[in-house]
């Protein structure tokens, strides 16, 4: 087996006398994707802050490429090379395409405009943002100069998933990315984690369409009770498996149990 | 994705959609109307004496917007700055009735503007206070401030330094420009340039447009907030010294709807009081308008409360319209 | 576009009306012919005293043939709006202007302009300072309204040492010093004596000076005088004396001539009032506009309007009327 992109043991998040996280393990391989599914309340979102820097775990450690990491917060784990698509978007509606794109990581003007009058190269973001836009093959947008509020759903969340494979060098987390979409942009947005993937980018995905995990995850996390209950190939199981692993009706020893690749 | 075919957007196409959408388009048509209308209907209005005149009258609350556009584009409010600026003509005048340099006074007042605006700022990005609440609180302290520290009294200024934004000459012999104007016009270029040329700029809209967003982008938000109602006080020192051009005299119980005439030329120059959209260029035809509105209706023989319906009318009118346009981008 | 559209049907419908408005009243502008135009720059539209003067000025320049334009400063203290309204009425081409100076010294610049642009000024109601940045002066002779204010509440204590509230207006306001002055000297009375228990301003407003009144009251309820900047003034200190059981025991003084303050009076609520003459003060200043524009003649110095002390308990020695009589002269 090829060494994990990102590995966690042990994660521990307490709040008070409720554990969110309890003691759970994670591994994300590179070039996968791999779908983290859980009940309402299992600890999904939890375990994704704490990969994230959106939250400091009391226990346990990140390894990152091998390298021990602690995110303090999110812009540590984005400097690592982590992206998230936050179920928001976090997108400035009233801004255009190519602003969002570099939100936060404008580039400026070489010289003396940039460094002492801080000029923007605006020139330089609209045709990085345009050549980031048809490498994913993003084509609905008319160009990077329209407003976002102007873009339906699904155009947004192409931007939004544009943006975090353009910055995120490790891992793109995707949280939730279809649940406001029809079913037509809900397979545009799918094909967008592929080619993202197909660049050997490493995708965390969360979501609760069991058909949709199934279509596109090479692996199935399934989370329960604040740590990993198992991990199965979608080959291998159907779809009442996983959610019986899900809800703890099946564990991953019994005998009916598709294939458990991880020690639990 | 591939459905659409791609349509190749010509720079024209892009431009011109830009002018469209930009936000103080619909105020300027009402400004040049409104200046066709007078010029047609009064004799005494499209004279290059008054239209200088109308623009020297707009001075210091279109400073005072400018300020307020910044706060206002975050998302915030301001109803401290005219009281601010009134305790900066104070400072101004009376250090230099004691005895002090103008330099010296400028510098004071300056400072004292900037701490106060610092003081909003911090109050609303670290103790997460909602702006309208902090300035109306700071606007009731530096109210009281002003007439403690002036005691009641105006202060004639006579000092050439702090009135010198009175003064002026006259381009090609006719249109007489102040140093005032002068000074807005670079003030408003360089508020310009940093909104829209800066990633402070960009960060300042995306704040506005969704707080959230924004930090979650890596945009810090707190720092980006503070250091506009910092830069906010500084504005408002400026229009201390504007006021002083126009009127030589501090006077403590002077501006007292200056908040909200500053409120006014920033909602009809088009800028959202709910953040994140808008623009100086809006602002400056905000002020422009209500001046304009009060000397053509003057000239009209119009009796000064019919211009204040006028005037209301429009900021209730500038607000649906920005409220009409954000129903429909959702 | 489509917020273009809009924005401009509301200006031209807004400005139509202002077109409108303007032929109605006739006035062809500039100095050919038409009716003579006379500009009334009051300090508030709110006050009850400057509606009398706009109404009064509007009603006497109809008789006279002339247009009279009122426009006024959003809030006493309004120096910025009063100028501007200023610059405005002289880019129209009024013959004169008749203004209640906000802040005397604030405004003297654009006077200053009017007077060089060949404008007759004017100041009705309110000095300014210095007095000869104004061509002439109809107003009140403040310090003697505050005098007979300070007389009658004298005469009325008699023999009984004063321990006297003032319930003054504006600091810094001119009107303010000359009656608070004027007041002092009817009463025999210095700034600092020990006889004067408390002050507060009030600026000329009802809820401010009941609460100042409360609260001097809270600290001191000694009272038996009471100088009031104006009636208003005195209503709000007379609902704090009321509530503090004192009605009638204390000698409260005002000065205005409302219609109100009459009523006051003639109810019993104070004493008296020293009652002003806002109509004659813009009657006389429409006058003095016509008489220039028609053969260059100016008007100058100081013309006292009057003043009426107004109650219904005279005492000798002081030439008073009663409420009547007041109720028929009053403004508002």
């Amino acid at each position: 087996m090829t060494a994990p992109a990102l590995q966690a043991r042990g994660l521990v998040k307490r709040y008070g006398r409720v554990t969110a996280i309890d003691g759970a393990d994670f591994d994300l391989l590179p070039g996968e994707v791999l779908a983290v599914v859980g009940d309402n309340g299992a600890g999904k979102s939890s375990l994704i802050k704490a990969l994230s820097g959106a939250l400091v775990p009391d226990e346990g450690t990140v390894l990152l490429d091998g390298v021990e990491t602690h995110f303090h917060s999110p812009l540590d784990a984005r400097h690592a090379g982590i992206e998230t698509v936050h179920q928001t978007l976090a997108l400035a509606p009233a801004m255009d395409i190519a602003t969002n794109l570099f939100l936060g990581r404008e580039i400026r003007r070489t010289g003396p405009l940039g460094s002492v009058l801080r000029l923007l190269d605006r020139g330089a973001m609209r045709q990085q943002a345009q050549e980031q836009l048809d490498a994913l093959g993003i084509e609905t947008v008319q160009h990077i100069g329209q407003l976002v509020e102007t873009l339906s759903g699904g155009q947004r969340q192409a931007v939004a998933v544009a943006r975090a494979a353009m910055f995120g060098r490790k891992m793109v987390i995707m949280d939730e990315p279809t649940a406001a979409l029809g079913v037509k942009e809900s397979g545009q947005v799918l094909d967008l984690i592929r080619r993202i993937r197909d660049r050997g980018l490493p995708v965390v995905l969360i979501s609760h369409d069991m058909p949709q995990v199934f279509e596109i995850a090479d692996r199935i996390h399934v989370h329960r009770l604040g740590r990993r209950a198992a991990v199965v190939r979608p080959a291998d199981a159907t779809m009442s498996q996983v959610v019986s692993l899900m809800t703890g009706a099946l564990r991953p020893g019994d005998p009916d149990a598709p294939p458990n690749l991880v020690d639990t | 994705m591939s459905v659409t075919e791609k349509a190749a957007p010509s720079l024209r196409n892009r431009s011109a959609e830009a002018f469209l959408h930009n936000p103080a388009l619909g105020p300027l048509a009402a400004l040049l109307v409104a200046i066709v209308v007078f010029s047609v209907t009064t004799s005494t209005f499209l004279t290059v004496d008054n239209l200088s005149l109308v623009v020297q009258q707009s001075l210091v609350v279109a400073t005072l917007a400018l300020g307020q556009t910044l706060i206002v584009l975050t998302g915030g409010i301001d109803l401290a700055n005219a009281a601010i600026m009134v305790l900066g003509t104070m400072v101004l005048a009376k250090l230099v009735i004691g005895g002090s340099s103008s330099v010296v006074a400028l510098v004071a007042g300056f400072l004292v503007c900037a701490a106060l605006g610092a003081v909003s700022g911090g109050l609303v990005t670290w103790l997460n206070l909602p702006p309208f609440i902090v300035t109306l609180g700071m606007l009731t302290v530096v109210l009281a401030a002003g007439r403690l520290y002036s005691e009641g009294n105006s202060f004639p200024v006579t000092d050439n330094l702090l009135g010198v934004l009175g003064e002026g000459g006259y381009l090609f012999g006719q249109i007489r420009v102040t140093h005032g104007m002068t000074l807005a016009v670079v003030m408003f270029a360089v508020t310009w340039y940093a909104l829209t040329r800066t990633a402070w700029g960009r960060h300042v809209y995306a704040l506005g447009n969704d707080p959230e967003a924004a930090r979650l982008t890596g945009i810090h938000v707190g720092r980006t907030r503070f250091s506009v109602y910092l830069v906010a006080g500084v504005i408002y020192a400026f229009a201390a010294w504007q006021a002083l051009g126009r009127i030589p005299n501090a006077d403590p119980n002077a501006f007292q709807t200056g908040n909200l005439d500053s409120i006014t030329a920033v909602v009809i120059g088009g800028t959202s009081l709910f953040g994140g959209r808008g623009s100086v260029l809006g602002t400056v035809v905000g002020a422009l308008i209500v001046a304009v509105l009060r000397s053509g209706l003057t000239q009209a023989g119009i009796d000064s409360l019919y211009q204040d319906v006028a005037t209301g009318v429009l900021v209730i009118a500038a607000v649906a319209f920005d409220q009409i346009v954000r129903r429909r981008s959702r | 576009m489509r917020r273009t559209v809009p924005a401009v049907l509301l200006t031209v419908a807004l400005l139509g009306t202002a077109a409108c408005t303007q032929t109605k009243s006739g006035s062809g502008g500039g100095d050919s012919g038409g009716p003579v135009k006379i500009g009334l720059v009051t300090k508030t539209d709110t006050n009850p005293y400057f509606v009398k003067l706009r109404e009064s000025a509007k009603a006497h320049g109809q008789t006279k043939g002339a247009e009279v334009i009122a426009v006024a400063g959003k809030f006493d203290g309004d120096n910025e709006g009063q100028v501007a309204a200023i610059e405005n009425l002289v880019q129209q081409g009024v013959k004169g202007i008749l203004i209640t100076p906000s802040n005397s010294t604030g405004i003297l610049g654009a006077l200053k302009q009017a007077k060089e642009k060949g404008v007759l000024v004017i100041a009705l109601d309110t000095e300014t300072d210095p007095k000869d940045a104004v061509d002439a002066t109809y107003a009140t002779n403040n310090v003697t309204a505050g005098e007979l204010e300070g007389k009658y509440i004298k005469a009325t204590l008699g023999t009984t040492p004063p321990r006297l509230l003032m319930m003054d207006g504006t600091p810094g306001g001119t009107v303010d010093e000359q009656r608070h002055r004027g007041f002092l000297q009817g009463m025999g009375l210095k700034d600092g004596d020990p006889a004067i228990i408390g002050a507060a301003p009030t600026n000329g407003d009802q809820n401010k000076a009941q609460a100042a009144m409360e609260n001097l009251l809270q600290r001191d309820a000694t009272v038996n005088a009471v100088y009031t900047l104006n009636e208003p003034a005195a209503r709000g200190a007379v609902a704090a004396l009321t509530a503090k059981g004192l009605a009638g025991k204390v000698a409260v003084g005002s000065i205005d001539g409302g219609c109100q303050g009459v009523a006051d009076v003639k109810a019993g609520k104070y004493l008296a009032t020293v009652m002003q003459f806002p109509k004659k003060m813009a009657e006389q200043g429409v006058d003095a506009v016509v008489a220039f524009a028609k053969d260059g003649t100016k008007p100058a110095g100081f013309q006292d309007t009057g003043a009426q002390l107004i109650t219904d308990k005279p005492l000798p020695g002081l030439d008073s009327k009663d409420t009547t009589w007041g109720a028929q002269n009053c403004w508002g």
